[in-house]
């Protein structure tokens, strides 16, 4: 299967975010969508449980189910979809370098979508001590392995994390018939809310709060973690670790390329369509920011497409350049970060998070003046939002904590 | 367990304990000379001791002790390397090296260090001044004070290279025996090794045992003339998008315990910062130490302030084979026919062909070398030179970070040094070794992998 040499746009991922904006778009370009993996779907064509698809097909889906269906949608609008094809640079133009079995080619457009995703963060990037044996996962290789490849990497592990992709790792678990011996939270409290917060408790899976790795032991493969908490020092013995959680931006792209990165969330800075600092790159989806639901990419990708059909007619406003100020250290990034006053807004809503556990009162001023505000208490991880403003200016996020 | 039945048929001329950088020169070499070489190996895999681990210098041997045998074999090694590797398809990524002085003593020591790498026959370095260290490395933070320049320090690929070396071994007739760990031995005429495999006969050994060499000498000669204290380093890597931020290999004014905190960029395109040195009694376990690695990414950021913007790609440590001397401890023992090559502590990758030399005229056989000898090329996985993906037909990349293909998969599961463990993949490789640390690609690996490697990454769900 040979590339073309010139679309009007490509779309680099085929998750939701990427499906929907295609499909939006396929009413007025000529659309290709480009994946790495062999399959079109995204991370839900790896993730073989409920629930997915309510917000687009008003139905509980299981992962895969939900993903064909999204391709299905796309292809019937007229999107071209390939697969095997690594996206490897971005170039002004716009025009992306790409490499497949058939080697490497270039591809023009008038509009690039990059929808690339997340993955979780790793044991390196945690700085985890202790040896380097096989059996350490995070969720989505384990996932991949159980539900792609029907293969098992271990029978005992313990689980770091209780995000809600952390449940996800103990529902992939189940379904291999592999049974977690702990689940380990270095805060106090777990991360995802009730009531999957009770899950393990429910499978019987000891949860240890206020605990951290301290050492991973095996020399080939993993024996024993050792487990710092409350009660000093203690060993498990297991045969794997999943290293669950910590969602990153999958932005490679974006390192060496023209096209600015925002080292807060790690995904590209973008106005409220979604544009990029070049103006013919759009982004969409996870790889946005850590981390959203696959319904929410979905319907960001589908409003980033509509902005899109705009751009595309040259209907859409210049691109606004106000940069958001975050004034607090507890708030870990905040998108849109170049806010205009929201008229038509693809991104219409300001999305947070927090670094850490924290209570207090968040507002948002325009030009010093404060034209919005709410309590909150809330934890890393858990979605945040704001209106966007009405007036145009220099916008600050502000929170006081209490 | 051993097992008394021959492992490998015959007698060899030379048996070669260990599989590390310098067991796989040795074969080389003594294969290239003529002798028929076994090569008997503990691990499923080789490069699987103080080898796996190392910061990658192609040193010059500059700041090595003058007149010592460490000196002598660096700076054949190098000599040898820089003429070998574009027929065997090893990268040569030219760098140079800055040594920097943070403090008025480490200044102080500078010239003294100039002074010696002139007598180690190092003649092209030059002190800088400070603007002009400025020139050379932009990035480097506000404590620098002075510099002086190793124009010809290079950044090489720690695996491929002994990798090469020994498939050119193999592909001259050696042979490999993995997975068998020397347990004893007698000399009777001849060598016969005891192996956890069965026998291996040979006329002569060499003891290449890196991290159990002394144990080594005790079961087969029943004597140890050293005793190895492992010297454990631990290292951060940095994304590839720190790479930019030196172009120098960046070395501190070594002190007589180590070679001390380097940063420099690696031949897949990262950065790294380390390696500590820290004595300890265990052999087989590298333990990484998180408040270590914090203080490494500390000192990373003071060496060159735009690290801390950047991401930790992986972490690691090594360790290595130090003894109570400072020296190499080769020696031939007198009519035993046996060759201890030990404590090759930390210059074993730059130092390997010349140590193989070196043993070979120790061995002084009288062999018939081979006139055309093979000489196979290795795949390039270095960042610095065309890679896999460029080329058509590559069956789709596999690993998305460090652009690793089914083909380079396949090969090196295959042929006749194919991969036994996953480190063993990895480091043929370098799948899962990227930014994303196998999220992406260890399931399709799996599959891939499967019933091929000595412990399966994943067993199939009945
Ligand atoms: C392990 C894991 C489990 C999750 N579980 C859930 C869950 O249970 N429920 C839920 O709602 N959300 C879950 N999520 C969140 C998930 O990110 C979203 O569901 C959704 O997939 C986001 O859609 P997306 O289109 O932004 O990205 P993705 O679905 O990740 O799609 C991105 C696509 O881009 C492709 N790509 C990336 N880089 C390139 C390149 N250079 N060239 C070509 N193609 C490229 C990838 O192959 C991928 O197919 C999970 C995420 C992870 C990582
Ligand atoms: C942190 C660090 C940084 C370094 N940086 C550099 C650098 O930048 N440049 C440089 O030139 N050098 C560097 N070095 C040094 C270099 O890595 C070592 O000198 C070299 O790897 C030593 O190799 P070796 O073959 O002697 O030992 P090893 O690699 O340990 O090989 C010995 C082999 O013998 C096997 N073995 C042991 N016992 C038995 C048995 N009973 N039977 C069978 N097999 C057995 C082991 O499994 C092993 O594979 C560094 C080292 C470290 C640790």
């Amino acid at each position: 299967m040979s590339l073309p040499p010139e679309v009007d746009v490509v779309v680099i991922g085929a998750g939701p975010a990427g499906l929907a904006a295609a499909t939006t778009l396929a009413s007025v370009a000529s659309v290709l969508v480009l994946d790495r993996e062999n399959c079109a779907g995204g991370i839900p064509r790896h993730c073989g449980h409920y629930p997915f698809g309510f917000r687009e097909f008003h139905r509980l889906m299981k992962g895969p189910d939900y993903a064909k269906k999204l391709v299905d949608r796309a292809v019937k609008a007229g999107v071209r979809v390939a697969t095997g094809v690594n996206v490897v640079e971005l170039e002004p133009g716009p025009r992306v370098g790409v490499t497949s079995n058939a080697g490497r080619s270039h591809i023009r457009s008038k509009l690039v979508l990059i929808a690339t995703g997340v993955r979780e963060s790793s044991r390196a990037q945690r700085l985890i001590g202790g040896d380097k044996p096989g059996g350490i996962l995070p969720t989505g290789a384990l996932q991949g392995m159980v539900y792609l490849e029907g293969r098992r990497p271990f029978r005992r592990p313990v689980i770091l994390g209780t995000e809600l992709v952390s449940f996800s790792a103990i529902m992939t678990c189940g379904h291999a018939g592999i049974r977690p011996v702990a689940m380990i939270e270095p805060n106090p409290t777990v991360t995802a809310r009730w009531p999957t917060g009770i899950y393990p408790w429910l499978k019987g899976i000891p949860l240890h709060l206020s605990t951290d790795i301290k050492r991973i032991e095996g020399r080939s493969w993993v024996e024993r973690v050792v487990l710092e908490g409350p009660a000093g020092e203690t060993v498990v013995e297991t045969d794997g670790v999943i290293v669950s959680g910590r969602f990153l931006p999958e932005a490679t792209l974006l390192h060496g390329s023209h096209i600015e990165r925002d080292p807060a969330t790690g995904g590209p800075v973008v106005d409220s369509y979604g544009r990029c600092t070049d103006p013919a790159y759009f982004a969409a989806g996870n790889v946005l920011r850590p981390v959203e639901t696959a319904g929410w990419s979905w319907a960001e990708g589908r409003a980033v497409g509509k902005a899109m059909c705009l751009a595309l007619e040259n209907a859409l406003p210049a691109r606004e350049t106000p940069r958001l100020n975050l004034v607090g250290d507890a708030l870990a990034w905040a998108i849109p970060q170049h806010v205009g006053t929201g008229a038509e807004a693809a991104l219409d809503r300001l999305q947070l998070r927090v670094t850490r556990p924290v209570r207090g009162r968040l507002s948002m001023r325009v030009n010093g003046v404060e034209v919005a505000s709410r309590r909150i208490s809330t934890r890393p991880e858990r979605r945040i939002t704001l209106p966007l403003p009405h007036r145009s200016g220099s916008v600050e996020i502000v929170l006081e904590e209490e | 367990m051993t097992a008394s039945a021959p492992a490998l048929s015959g007698l060899f001329d030379v048996a070669i304990i260990g599989a590390g950088v310098v067991g796989c020169a040795l074969a080389r070499r003594f294969t290239l000379a003529g002798a028929r070489v076994a090569v008997v190996e503990r691990a499923a895999d080789i490069l699987d001791g103080a080898s796996k681990a190392n910061s990658a210098i192609l040193h010059t041997g500059f700041d090595a002790p003058p007149g010592s045998l460490e000196q002598a074999c660096i700076a054949q090694g190098y000599e040898e390397y820089l003429r070998i590797h574009p027929k065997l398809g090893l990268p040569l990524v030219s760098s140079g090296a800055l040594v920097v002085a943070w403090t008025a003593e480490e200044e102080a020591a500078l010239p003294s260090l100039v002074a010696q790498a002139q007598e180690n026959g190092v003649t092209d370095v030059e002190m800088l001044s400070h603007s002009a260290m400025r020139d050379a490395e932009p990035g480097l933070g506000p404590g620098a004070r002075s510099a002086f320049r190793v124009p010809r320090e290079y950044l090489i690929d720690p695996w491929s290279a002994p990798f090469a070396y020994m498939l050119q071994a193999i592909e001259n007739g050696a042979k490999l025996l993995r997975g068998a760990e020397v347990v004893g031995g007698r000399h009777e005429g001849h060598w016969v090794l005891e192996t956890t495999r069965g026998t291996v006969s040979a006329s002569l050994v060499v003891n290449a045992a890196g991290l159990w060499g002394d144990v080594l000498d005790e079961r087969l000669i029943g004597r140890r003339d050293f005793s190895i204290r492992p010297r454990k380093g631990q290292f951060v890597v940095y994304d590839k998008s720190a790479a930019a931020l030196a172009a120098h290999i960046i070395l501190p004014v070594p002190n007589k315990v180590t070679k001390g905190v380097v940063v420099c960029r690696t031949a897949f395109g990262n950065l790294l910062v380390g390696p500590t040195a820290e004595d300890q009694e265990e052999r087989e376990h590298a333990t990484l130490v998180p408040e270590t690695l914090e203080q490494l990414r500390k000192r990373g950021a003071e060496i060159l302030p735009g690290l801390g913007a950047h991401a930790v790609t992986a972490i690691y440590a090594g360790l290595r084979p130090a003894t109570e001397f400072k020296d190499f401890q080769i020696r031939s023992h007198e009519g035993r026919n046996y060759i201890t090559v030990g404590g090759i502590r930390s210059t074993g990758l730059s130092a390997a062909l010349g140590i193989a030399a070196h043993v070979e005229r120790l061995a002084g056989l009288t062999l018939d070398a081979p006139s055309t000898p093979v000489w196979p090329t290795v795949s390039n996985i270095s960042e610095y030179a065309p890679r896999d993906w460029e080329v058509p037909g590559h069956g789709g990349v596999v690993c998305h970070c460090e652009m690793v293909t089914r083909r380079e998969v396949l090969a090196a599961l295959d042929g006749p040094l194919p991969a036994r463990s996953l480190a063993g993949l990895k480091r043929r490789t370098r799948v899962t070794m990227g930014r994303c640390q196998g999220f992406f690609c260890s399931a399709e690996l799996a599959s891939i992998t499967a019933g091929r490697l000595e412990h399966d990454m994943a067993d199939r769900i009945e």
